[in-house]
């Protein structure tokens, strides 16, 4: 089970609590963790990346453990503590606009 | 009873506006999508509780919601806008070519004919159409592939498809508008475009009469002389007396021909209302908002301001931000920069705020409900 924490913004287009619990198939990667949070809420479609490139939004983030895991590559494992459920996977709107 | 709903779309989020025929007494429903940039909210002529809105935001992209009970909930459909086929390029601000990118859908325009079919006007500009109620969504890329697509350049706020409008007579007749190339008209249902500016004279391109290339800001019909459209451009105010084919100027006695808005009111073709501003630049005129009426078609026009802020007002009126309802005596309608929106029960005579304070106004649309 992995935890994920979504922002104000992405909670009301979801209809989602802000923290929501994901089983996912497979390896636990950045992108099988989006690819479960889609086909959990069909309308975060294309909220957090590009619908058809799957290439992430500029503004939009993901943290886990403290890091900024936004620029390692969709397929690599989250770390172990994101992966057992003891840390969540953030999703960050970023600060831009002053 | 009969009433009024006015869907405002706002920086912000949106907000539903209703009143009895009466259009004293006004009840306040919203924020809708609290946060979200929504640009248009439209409902369908022939089931006005259906409807659209488009909701966007820098950095969730765009989403489409759609209500099937006027707007009392809302459910996500369709929102993979994917440009048909090789994408291409059009011109960027320095001339280099740069490739098509979709940004946000700026207007929904639901059919006279058919409740699940709707379109959508995009940025970077292209024209989309639904026709199972904004599941899924098709380009029309007849338009964006025409001749002149390769030379189109955005203006200042984007490359915008901002207007549609169905002709209800013609079948299979579509006009859109874009900033900057100008205006298209398709009679194939939108299969295949032809750029309808003729007429125009735009001194901020290279040649001012060119075929495309113009600011265009809005254009409006009346919906029984769907001949005759009227239009805002980048300064001027001009007219067609031949579904597009050719344009002449109509600006007449208006203190300054910029603007962004432009309508007619719902029983007469041959008034129309305009809300001119400085410039380009300076989107105001002397700290006073009014409102321009011309009962002749153009030409001659009257300031309306009574009950409108005649000092200290520096707001603006977006393209798409002013509509009309069709109850006996016409009401129009516009929202602000500044978050109010205007309400007049007789036709432009008197205004009032029917809300105030609202965030940044980016469209408002009317339904005259039986």
């Amino acid at each position: 089970m992995i935890r994920v924490k979504l922002p104000d913004h992405l909670c009301t287009l979801a209809g989602a609590d802000h923290e929501i619990e994901l089983h996912i198939q497979g390896k636990p990667t950045q992108q099988n963790v989006l690819n479960a949070l889609e086909t959990r809420f069909p309308s975060l479609k294309g909220a957090l990346r590009d619908p058809l490139t799957k290439k992430r939004r500029p503004f939009v983030r993901f943290f886990a453990c403290g890091e900024d895991l936004s620029h390692q590559p969709p397929d690599l494992a989250l770390p172990l503590a994101v992966a057992n459920g003891e840390e969540p996977f953030l999703v960050i709107a970023a600060i831009a606009g002053g | 009873m009969a009433g009024v709903r006015v869907l405002t779309g706002t920086r912000k989020g949106a907000f539903i506006l209703s009143s009895d025929e009466h259009r004293k007494e006004w009840t306040v429903a919203g924020p809708l999508f609290p946060g979200w940039e929504i640009y248009h909210i439209k409902g369908s002529p022939l089931n006005p509780n259906r409807l659209y809105a488009s909701q966007s935001s820098g950095w969730f992209g765009q989403h489409m919601q759609r209500s099937d009970d006027g707007g009392n909930t809302w459910a996500p459909v369709g929102n993979e806008f994917i440009y048909d086929g090789l994408t291409g390029t059009h011109q960027w601000y320095d001339g280099t070519p740069h490739p098509w990118e979709f940004k946000r859908v700026w207007h929904l325009e639901p059919s006279y004919t058919d409740p699940e079919e709707v379109y959508a006007g995009a940025e970077d500009a292209a024209l989309f159409r639904s026709t199972d109620g904004g599941s899924s969504w098709s380009e029309l890329s007849g338009l964006r592939n025409s001749d002149s697509g390769p030379s189109w350049q955005p203006g200042a706020g984007g490359m915008c498809l901002h207007t549609i409008i169905l002709d209800p007579i013609t079948q299979g007749q579509i006009f859109v508008a874009i900033s900057a190339a100008g205006v298209f008209r398709s009679r194939d249902n939108g299969v295949s475009w032809k750029p309808s500016n003729k007429g125009l004279v735009s001194a901020y391109i290279p040649d001012p009469t060119a075929e495309v290339g113009h600011c265009v800001h809005k254009i409006a019909m009346h919906r029984s002389r769907p001949e005759v459209l009227y239009m805002q451009k980048h300064w001027d105010v001009l007219r067609s007396d031949d579904s597009g084919d050719n344009w002449y100027e109509i600006s007449g006695n208006l203190p300054t021909d910029f603007g962004f808005a432009i309508d007619v009111h719902a029983h007469e073709p041959e008034t129309v209302y305009v809300l001119p501003i400085k410039s380009d630049s300076e989107h105001f005129v002397d700290g006073s908002l009014r409102v321009f009426r011309s009962k002749t078609g153009g030409n001659e026009w009257e300031p309306l301001s009574k009950g409108l802020p005649q000092t200290n007002c520096y707001v603006n009126v977006l393209r798409d931000a002013m509509a009309v309802d069709s109850l006996d005596s016409c009401g129009i309608y516009f929202g602000t920069s500044g978050g109010q929106v205007y309400a007049s029960r007789d036709s432009g005579d008197s205004w009032e705020a029917i809300v105030r304070d609202l965030p940044p106004v980016l469209s408002v649309e009317v339904q005259t409900l039986p």
